[in-house]
């Protein structure tokens, strides 16, 4: 295509639960729509090739990793990031396992490890280990060596079990 | 447990992390998140060819791209003087090529744009005629008369870049000859890649009308880089300030200036307006600087009954294009020589020979002290080849050697002085926590059933906290560091220091020890670093340097404070400064404990109520220099077993103790051990960026490139000893990049181990299945 003439398509999506529309080049990627026309820069790249996932958003509840798909494909669709985490002033439960838990030391495989967690706990609260290293493992950490991360999400993912119950 | 920030007497508590309230909301400040008014982006060129001359560079038909605004080539910087820069390693590196390229991905040129995608699309469009040249990619053959000569800039006609020596060659070699034991283990540290999962990237914002250049950079040390871009850029360093924001990894790869940086900023200079360059994951891989690749042969004399009498040591080291390698400068094998570990030998000698071939530039100290790393994989990998030789236990081996507690402080055969240690004891904790004696029979057991288990150690010394202004320097700039504390009057702190942290948890830890000598909690004390403007000089972050100078800088900061408080106190308690004391949370009038007075109530006074003659305020700024480097070390154990059936190696077990002097915070301590020991077993088990013949990356993405994931990771069993430093102002000693030093070692000489009865005395790292279960084939292991 020549570059001159690149095609503008305009994609609305549900993110946080708020109405976003922004018209972008039809080539424009999720993790760029996200970040750079959204401007919620929570969402990370690390790679631009699916490997590391610390853009991973949800996707209708599915974890994707959101530098590997076209903003187009989200038109009309739900999103939720790492911003929507929080509620009402209350941090998330994985927010709070991570802090308490020393799950995180840069922060940057944060969100995206974050996102992939949620995806997990609404599944499967009660994850055992394995399960959970399993769910995690298209989220490249270099800094925590993934324990204090797993721990996180089990403490989690009993925090949401006990409130389901409730 | 983890405790509040508001916890009292916060030292050696582990206090919930300060940075983390921002990181897990998704409100960190990373490079790419900022954003300035009329930026433009910029991409870069690079050369398909590992070697190759270039003819011509056409830029037409990017510029015709809508959007672009400007292309840069070699030709263009060289009418600046600006085509190449010095290295930190005092060699210089081509920003942007001219002549001829010497790496694949290497920088041809930049082109700057409205978005990032023209820029992108504009690079592709970046037509360049080369004529491929045969690559040297074996730093063996690079030395030899048949090899090409790379560097057609330098005066020597030799890829040979330095000889480096230490030690008593003749005494070493008498020894060995001497020596009735004796082994030679050839030990090579393939080249890997840090890799932070943020890549490096800078904004270079040139403001023509203040004259002032704004340069945020994922910098681990923001200092150093103003004054390298002041003497490369000819701006006045005033006039340049660099913010180091949220850092996403660093691990040694964010402490070298790269030519996208220098890009950046003469782009902006040029154009007035903010240039932003954040990296590809190829091009943080395949182009910003390595680090190992180092080629050694270890040769140990012993007595029969284990006692070593002498380390001689032989390395080529291969640089790739351009010695880039981050050490102190007079270093150029960095902090080798600590190669004779934790072990008394009477004489060493070891010996570095630097290689240009055609690779990317470095080394960089990857989570390492300045080839520490290398150091301690060979000393405890050759200990493993002499314990087999010996047919001894490798913990007995090691304990007949071990230098003894009462020996400290240590004068090491190759020049350094120890500062504390009690190896033995950490060694025994570990082997007990292990129960190491029951472990050896298991293995019997298992072994007569036909299994391969291994259990291996490795009983590392590291040197860390570079360091004394004697001895330490870059491009002159002495190592040591600061703090600067500001005492508000309410009695709340802000603290800057001349250290960037990437993830280590400064913001926490610094406020612990500040506020433990100041008698206030860590949620009272804000830790700043990496804004020039504010911060007060400082080398930076990495080679595990920050606790041991900055951590002593904040220490002698507060009780540079607290000399002041105690006058100010005194004055509050009507009574002479001689009679009042330091508690070690408030002052109290001597023998009258029910008189005293807080930190808080001293601060207030410093602006409200001072005793006559004295300057108001409460401020101080420590700039220390460190007595001695620290020795942090550590015993770790792997326990393996080896699938026959695919040559996969599962580690069952790994035990660290390891002992860094005070613990300031346990939790990140712990929590940096993790993290290190993932990354020795990445670098023993899947990192390796490997090129073949012409000189083409294999590995410049994470697809190639294999780092652990949670899968892989083993779980680690983590414990302590605290042997305190005597010299540090709290006893600290670094911790970061010991189990990543440490933990190589540990696992090779785990899977040697299992396979020892068969003749195996060496395995090369990264043990990839496939290498093992050639291995198993060769001794007809392979089911």
């Amino acid at each position: 295509m020549d570059n001159g003439k690149r095609q503008s398509v305009t994609v609305r999506v549900q993110i946080n639960g708020e109405t976003r529309e922004a018209a972008v080049e039809s080539r424009t990627l999720l993790a760029y729509f996200i970040r750079d026309t959204l401007g919620l820069t929570g969402t990370h790249v690390g790679c631009d090739t699916t490997s590391c996932g610390a853009c991973t958003v949800l996707l209708d509840g599915v974890p994707v990793k959101s530098c590997t798909v076209l903003a187009v494909q989200a038109h009309g669709h739900q999103l939720e990031t790492v911003e929507g985490l929080e509620q009402d002033g209350k941090l998330h439960p994985l927010q709070q396992a991570f802090w308490d838990n020393h799950g995180l030391q840069c922060g940057f495989c944060t969100p995206g490890m974050l996102m992939t967690a949620l995806a997990l706990v609404r599944q499967e609260p009660l994850a055992d280990e394995e399960t959970i290293r399993r769910a995690i493992s298209g989220n490249l950490c270099r800094c925590t060596g993934y324990m204090n991360i797993v721990k996180a999400i089990r403490q989690a993912g009993r925090t949401v079990a006990q409130t389901q119950e409730v | 447990m983890a405790v509040e920030a508001t916890e009292a007497q916060p030292l050696g508590k582990a206090v919930k992390r300060k940075e983390d309230p921002r990181l897990i909301r998704g409100q960190g400040r990373y490079l790419d998140d900022i954003v300035l008014p009329n930026m433009l982006y910029m991409a870069l060129v690079r050369s398909p060819y590992a070697h190759a001359r270039i003819r011509g560079i056409d830029v037409e038909e990017a510029l015709k791209v809508p959007g672009v605004q400007a292309v840069l080539t070699g030709e263009d910087l060289a009418q600046m003087n600006l085509h190449w820069m010095p290295t930190l390693a005092g060699d210089k590196q081509m920003v942007l090529a001219t002549g001829k390229v010497l790496f694949q991905y290497q920088e041809v040129a930049a082109v700057v744009a409205d978005s990032r995608a023209a820029a992108e699309d504009a690079a592709q469009k970046v037509q360049v005629d080369y004529e491929p040249l045969p690559a040297v990619v074996d730093p063996f053959f690079a030395l030899t008369p048949d090899a090409p000569i790379l560097r057609e800039d330098r005066e020597e006609k030799s890829n040979h870049i330095w000889h480096w020596e230490v030690g008593d060659k003749e005494a070493t070699d008498a020894a060995l000859a001497g020596s009735p034991v004796r082994i030679k283990e050839v030990i090579r540290m393939p080249r890997v890649h840090p890799a932070p999962i943020e890549p490096c990237g800078c904004i270079a914002d040139y403001q023509k009308a203040t004259g002032k250049l704004t340069w945020y950079v994922t910098s681990q040390a923001p200092h150093a880089h103003r004054t390298v871009l002041a003497m490369v850029s000819g701006l006045p360093e005033h006039m340049i300030h660099v913010i180091s924001p949220d850092v996403g990894g660093g691990f040694g790869n964010k402490v070298p200036v790269y030519p996208g940086y220098v890009c950046a900023v003469v782009l902006s200079l040029k154009l007035g307006r903010p240039v932003k360059w954040v990296e590809t994951r190829t091009e943080n891989i395949a182009t910003t600087n390595f680090a190992r690749d180092y080629h050694m042969t270890a040769e140990i004399g012993a007595t029969e009954d284990g006692r070593v009498t002498a380390l001689k040591v032989s390395t080529i080291a291969d640089h790739g294009a351009f010695d880039a390698a981050a050490d102190p400068t007079r270093f150029p094998a960095g902090l080798f020589s600590i190669v004779t570990g934790s072990y008394r030998f009477p004489v060493a000698f070891a010996e570095v020979d630097g290689v240009y071939t055609n690779k990317a530039p470095g080394g960089v100290a990857y989570r390492c002290s300045f080839r520490v790393t290398e150091a301690s994989f060979l000393i405890e990998r050759a200990m493993q080849t002499l314990a087999l030789k010996l047919n001894m236990d490798p913990a007995e081996l090691r304990r007949r050697n071990f230098i003894q507690p009462d020996e400290f402080p240590y004068q090491s055969a190759l020049g350094w002085t120890y500062d504390s240690g009690n190896y033995e004891s950490t060694l025994n904790k570990a082997l007990a926590l292990v129960d190491y004696d029951r472990l050896r029979q298991e293995q019997k057991e298992r072994r007569e059933r036909g299994e391969l288990v291994g259990i291996g150690l490795s009983t590392f010394t590291e040197i860390v906290g570079a360091g004394p202004s004697h001895t330490f320097d870059i491009l002159g700039i002495k190592m040591f560091d600061s703090c600067e504390i500001r005492v508000h009057p309410t009695g709340k702190v802000i603290a800057r220091l001349g250290t960037r942290h990437q993830g280590q948890g400064h913001e926490t830890t610094f406020a612990q020890i500040i506020a433990h000598e100041l008698g206030l909690t860590a949620s009272d004390v804000l830790i700043e670093e990496g804004d020039t403007d504010t911060a007060p000089y400082g080398l930076g972050t990495y080679a595990s340097r920050s606790t041991p100078t900055a951590g002593g800088a904040a220490a002698l900061a507060a009780r540079r404070i607290r000399q002041k408080a105690q006058q100010i106190a005194a004055h509050l308690l009507e009574m002479a400064p001689e009679d009042v004391e330091w508690d070690g949370s408030q002052f109290v009038a001597k023998g009258l404990p029910s008189r005293r007075v807080s930190m808080a109530e001293v601060a207030l006074a410093a602006y409200t109520n001072v005793p006559p003659g004295m300057e108001p305020g409460l401020e101080a700024t420590y700039y220390y220099d460190p007595p001695n480097l620290t020795f942090p070390n550590g015993a770790y154990v792997a326990v393996v077993s080896i699938d026959r059936g695919t040559g996969q190696v599962r580690v069952e077990r790994f035990v660290a103790v390891d002992d860094c002097g005070t613990v300031i915070n346990p939790m990140v301590v712990e929590g940096q051990v993790h993290g290190g020991l993932t990354e020795g077993f990445g670098i023993a088990f899947m990192q390796e960026i490997a090129f073949d013949e012409d000189g083409n990356c294999l590995a410049p993405n994470f697809m190639e490139y294999l780092v652990p994931t949670a899968l892989e990771t083993p779980r680690w069993e983590t414990d302590r000893t605290e042997t305190p430093s005597p010299h540090h102002p709290i006893g600290a000693k670094g911790v970061g990049e010991s189990p990543n030093v440490g933990s190589p070692a540990a696992f090779v000489n785990a899977v040697v181990d299992a396979l020892s009865p068969y003749g195996v005395t060496n395995v090369d790292i990264p043990m990839f299945p496939w290498k093992i279960w050639e291995i198993l084939k060769t001794h007809g292991l392979a089911l």
